[in-house]
């Protein structure tokens, strides 16, 4: 039987907002709408949305800081209204921007000081947190008094915070938001080797960075406006949006180009010479795949040679545009990577 | 990375000691690393017992009333501590972020606010040895202790019944954030008065007969009028006493024990309703 770390049947959370000047009713948002989610032990599980989606409410509840309006919701085995003492002692939780802790303190005391929050000895705290330290390359920083560190730094130290508690499951809101790519890149491999290292481990990540998603997580469920739209693998969430591929070539200038146009299989074709460079860009749209071939043949024929190809298959973003009917940065903003 | 050692889970009371004790550092490291607020906190308080000092030599009060007004100017550090650090605490810890992170722990949110308590006394007790050491040394006032070990248990459990009522507050700061500062406001100069921070609760009963006693009765429910007082008939004799001290430890001892409770409960109902009500995680109330 599968064991799940995380169960949702129909959860729902409504917040009553305060009625505007002049306005007698409370206004009702719902942030989440009978979400159905089931994430397996062991999984690195993404939820993907903008924001407002209603993704950190949904780990809000999960991590039992919020109460659902109704629904159920399971996190090891345990119910989040009743059991939330049993919940919190196999879980952790990381959000991005994080600002936890006393400025007045070390990396290293505050560090010490969440470890005391779960009960752990203090000389295994201490061998941890310079382990982890060095892991995450914050060594240097150990004696350094947390108001001094950058955005960073900060986000390392959270980072060790949720992790040295060895949590069976780990709640990461956002994790590299607001890091530069260095940083972005130290904690996502550090949580794919943590993932690597302890097989039984779950993550649950929210992001609105599809790359950050497509790299790490085994299922994604992408959710807008409190709703579950999907919830598959990336690679089942590709195929599950029909497009025609793209071909992208760049071959060595040519003067004429028309001998493409009488390939069978290429429903639109575009290009671009590049005079300075002495290239000519090609671009086709084609109904057949196998009509790639028959392209790539005609290019010696043309008296020309092939400089680089690149076939584009669909991504998230495609995915995420199709269900939701907009794109994830035309909603977030410049937010991006 | 894979931890090479693993933990029991620890017991009950160690993963609360622990707690108190992992909470308490801040406050009580935070000290040695900005010794600015030692002026702060102990020129200034003396400077507010000395006004109540000339004003009573100026009347030619008994030499015991300066005694009174020096005990009173120490445990005002503990009642402002209350208020402002304990009551509050939550509130500020929302506000930067920690407030989730302690929620979510698995250990008791009582354990939390005792570290936090125990950080609060540590610093508050600096200021209150300053303001007797002020008395004893700038004022000539003379302190002997009859009873040392009555005086340790109206101490203790004053202590104890205080902070236990400042955890209670902090419920309310966990579900109103800032709106619970006028109860703080609300607390602050009226208890200076009716606990008798100043002169001896006894007083009202001098002053306003019977009705004056009940004043006093009722504003025994604040531990710290029963506190000063028994501190104040331990180091100066029962003569201004409002009740017998046997009877004043007895009440402190209650009023610890049902603060205590109180605040277990009111922040468990507390904890509930702001995360019925979404208000756990939400700043800036």
């Amino acid at each position: 039987m599968t064991k799940y770390a995380v169960e949702t049947q129909d959860l729902c959370r409504e917040f009553k907002t305060r009625p505007a000047k002049g306005e007698r009713k409370k206004t009702i948002v719902h942030a989440l709408e009978n979400a159905n989610i089931q994430i397996e032990e062991g999984e690195l599980f993404g939820l993907l949305g903008p924001n407002g989606a209603g993704k950190t409410t949904l780990i809000k509840i999960l991590c039992t800081l919020l109460l659902p309006s109704s629904g159920t919701a399971k996190v090891m085995g345990h119910d989040v209204n009743t059991e939330s003492g049993q919940i919190r002692q196999k879980i952790n939780m990381v959000s991005g921007g994080e600002t936890s802790g006393y400025g007045l303190l070390t990396v290293r005391e505050n560090l010490w000081m969440f470890s005391q929050f779960y009960g752990m000895p203090s000389k295994l705290a201490k061998r941890r947190i310079d382990n982890m330290l060095e892991v995450m390359e914050l060594s240097d920083k150990k004696d350094a008094k947390v108001r001094i560190l950058s955005t960073g730094q900060r986000q390392k130290a959270n980072m060790i915070r949720g992790f040295m508690t060895d949590p069976d499951l780990i709640f990461l809101d956002e994790p590299t938001l607001g890091l530069d790519v260095n940083a972005s890149r130290l904690v996502r491999d550090f949580i794919k080797n943590w993932m690597k290292a302890n097989p039984s481990r779950t993550v649950l990540l929210t992001t609105h960075y599809m790359v950050e998603a497509d790299e790490l997580c085994d299922r994604i469920a992408i959710i807008d406006n409190g709703k579950v739209l999907a919830c598959d693998t990336p690679n089942n969430l590709k195929k599950m949006i029909s497009k025609e591929s793209t071909l992208k070539l760049q071959i060595k200038q040519v003067r004429d180009v028309k001998v493409f146009e009488s390939i069978p299989g290429i429903r639109n074709f575009a290009y671009q010479h590049d005079a300075s460079a002495g290239t000519t860009d090609l671009k086709f749209i084609l109904e057949d795949e196998a009509t790639v071939a028959d392209i790539v043949a005609e290019v010696p024929k043309c008296g020309s040679r092939i400089i680089s190809v690149e076939k584009t298959e669909p991504t998230l973003e495609d995915v995420f545009v199709a269900l939701v009917g907009r794109g994830l940065h035309d909603i977030n903003g410049s937010e991006g990577k | 990375m894979k931890f090479e050692e693993e933990y029991e889970e620890p017991s009950w009371l160690v993963m609360n000691l622990r707690t108190a004790f992992g909470r308490a550092y801040p406050r009580v490291i935070g000290v040695n690393r900005e010794p600015s607020w030692v002026f702060f906190d102990t020129f200034f308080p003396i400077l507010a017992i000395a006004a109540y000092i000339y004003v009573y030599t100026a009347l030619m009060a008994p030499p015991q009333y300066l005694g009174y007004v020096v005990i009173g100017g120490a445990m005002t550090a503990y009642w402002m501590n209350v208020l402002w650090g304990m009551a509050a605490q939550l509130y500020w810890e929302k506000e930067m972020g920690n407030l989730e992170l302690f929620m979510m722990a698995p250990t008791s949110r009582m354990a939390i606010l005792g570290g936090m308590a125990i950080g609060g006394m540590f610093t508050s007790t600096v200021r209150a040895v300053t303001t007797i050491l002020a008395g004893v040394f700038l004022f000539g006032i003379t302190l002997k202790l009859e009873d040392p070990l009555m005086f340790i248990g109206i101490f203790v459990f004053t202590m104890l019944a205080l902070y236990g009522m400042g955890m209670m507050f902090a419920s309310l700061y966990m579900l109103w954030g800032r709106e619970a500062w006028h109860m703080s406001n609300l607390l602050t100069e009226p208890i200076y008065l009716l606990s008798g921070f100043y002169f001896p609760v006894k007083g009202f009963q001098s002053l306003l007969g019977d009705p004056g006693y009940w004043l006093a009765v009722g504003a025994s429910i604040i531990p710290v009028t029963l506190g000063l007082d028994g501190m104040r008939q331990c180091f100066f004799g029962p003569a201004d006493g409002f009740l017998p001290l046997w009877i004043e430890l007895l009440c402190l001892i209650i009023l610890s024990v049902v603060f205590l409770i109180l605040a277990k409960y009111s922040l468990s109902y507390m904890e509930n309703l702001a995360k019925r009500e979404g208000r756990l995680t939400l700043k800036w109330q």
